[in-house]
């Protein structure tokens, strides 16, 4: 699983790197994005659901796809 | 302040008798329990109209508030005020409230020059000190044997927390809330709200020329320093965005945490749980916010436009009661319920999209150390019997009086202070924003 922040519909909310800042930073402005390369380890996919879950701006998505080597 | 709500009061027409075509946002009742008026509407006429106080549309489904709020193209924010039409208003100060009341592409660029000011670690800075700060309220609360936690506690705790980052001394601070109260609970009411318009204006103005002499470290001395595309930033931006900072900081946030002071207060066993799990408060004071949202703000269309069918005309104004949206059954399971355990809870309650409240992260820190600080000092309290709870509303809800009674010999005394409990000061460096690519 990987996450992705779109900083197109990120206006700071920070909702995500409150539930979730294993996965998410945040800068002075609060535009958030994930962090590294988005990849999401087993232990943290149902924090990163709640944070897709919370986002008022639905900026945040989720790439699941378990089958592909890259995405691991 | 011509661009600034506050304006224009319109004689009440007498009790309401259709909410749909005639709602008064200041009618006691509403004010007290506005849900029963909203959960009606939203079924019966999802966006409702009246020409009580300068007259406006008010949409109240989640989707709707949600469109409107993102479509900055056709809804200008030139004036956010619930009350008042909008007109040129004799005696107010000519000064604008940037950025809630700016349109692209200026809000970008005034929205940098404030941000970091909110950040996530910059308000962790603050923290410690506002803990200090509840707790000195809390001494004197359990000295009394009781108290008011919205009049002696919530409403005292916003105000010395932007003091301090303004750069003014807390002794201030109930001249500062009586301005604020004047402003916005008595907008509509322009022997109150002009003369306090003024004194803002005037103070900050002092303020503004005595940091040029003696700059600090403190927000109105960084955007002193600031520039925008390598020029300083106008005084008469720079006096608006203080008058802001103050304005919108302060009764929003004590409204906030007076609605979760009010709501632990009536609800024992959400009250005892937090106690026992304090873990929890984080997401509790999520609902909390949805449940009781405070703020209101009003939109301008900038062209004839319609929203969910509903044909606005140009210049028409537009409320937006993200309080409304986040009670809508449609975004939110079980709507009506406040569950402080509910983790899927995508309310708006700082709004959305490019206006999104720009001191969510200092309101939420001060919420949970507020909540977080009494429940571990003062577990066992409730509503006094008999206490009659009053509230404001209009551009800002919230109670005004919530007496509370306790057990004594369930308090704690006051942990013992962490030293050092100043905050991080200011920024190091001077701002630069550029007007380009904010």
């Amino acid at each position: 699983m990987k996450v992705h922040v779109d900083p197109e519909l990120c206006q700071g909310h920070n909702r995500c790197y409150a539930i979730a800042p294993e996965l998410f930073q945040v800068d002075d402005y609060g535009n958030a994005t994930e962090r590294g390369n988005g990849d999401v380890p087993v232990e943290l996919e149902d924090k990163a659901r709640l944070a897709v879950a919370n986002c008022p701006e639905y900026a945040i998505s989720i790439i699941e796809s378990p089958e592909s080597p890259e995405s691991s | 302040m011509s661009n600034t709500p506050y304006s224009t009061p319109a004689p009440s027409n007498g009790p309401v008798t259709d909410w749909a075509t005639d709602y008064d946002v200041l009618d006691p009742g509403y004010v007290r329990d506005p849900y029963p008026v909203w959960d009606e509407l939203r079924t019966g006429c999802p966006v409702a109209h009246s020409d009580r106080w300068g007259g406006s549309f008010m949409p109240t489904r989640y989707a709707d508030v949600f469109a409107v709020a993102h479509d900055v193209e056709h809804f200008s924010s030139r004036d956010v005020g619930v009350v008042g039409g909008g007109g040129e208003v004799e005696g107010m100060p000519e000064i604008g409230l940037p950025p809630i009341d700016s349109d692209p592409p200026v809000h970008g660029w005034a929205r940098r020059l404030i941000l970091p000011w909110f950040s996530h670690n910059r308000v962790e800075s603050y923290e410690q000190m506002t803990r200090e700060l509840c707790n000195d309220l809390i001494d004197e609360i359990i000295a009394n044997g009781h108290g008011d936690a919205a009049q002696g506690y919530a409403q005292r705790i916003p105000v010395r927390v932007i003091s301090w980052m303004l750069g003014v001394p807390a002794e201030l601070s109930d001249t500062f809330t009586e301005w604020v109260r004047d402003t916005l609970e008595f907008g509509h009411d322009l022997e109150r709200s002009v003369p306090a318009w003024n004194a803002i204006a005037t103070f900050f103005f002092a303020a503004l020329e005595e940091r040029k002499v003696n700059p600090g470290t403190d927000l109105v001395s960084d955007l002193i320093r600031a520039e925008v595309d390598g020029a300083p930033v106008p005084d008469i931006h720079i006096l608006g965005t203080l008058a802001l900072a103050l304005v919108a900081g302060v009764d929003t946030t004590w409204s906030g945490i007076g609605s979760a002071m009010w709501h632990l207060a009536t609800h024992d066993a959400d009250r005892q749980r937090l106690v026992d799990e304090p873990e929890l408060i984080p997401t509790a004071i999520e609902e909390l916010l949805r449940a009781y949202s405070p703020v209101t703000m009003a939109r301008v269309a900038a062209s004839d436009t319609e929203i969910a069918g509903c044909p606005v005309k140009e210049g028409d104004k537009v409320l937006l009661s993200f309080a409304a949206a986040n009670r809508d059954p449609a975004a939110f399971e079980r709507a009506d319920e406040v569950l402080i355990d509910r983790a899927q809870n995508r309310h708006i309650a700082f709004g959305v999209g490019i206006h999104r409240c720009a001191g969510s992260n200092l309101a939420r820190m001060e919420l949970r150390v507020a909540v977080e600080t009494w429940l571990h000092r003062i577990p066992d309290f409730r509503l006094a019997d008999g206490a009659e709870v009053t509230w404001a509303g209009g551009q800002v809800r919230g109670p005004r009086s919530v007496p509370v009674s306790f057990t004594m010999a369930t308090t704690s005394p006051r942990p013992t202070p962490v030293p050092a409990a100043t905050p991080v000061p200011a920024v190091s460096a001077v701002s630069a924003v550029s007007a380009v690519s904010a």
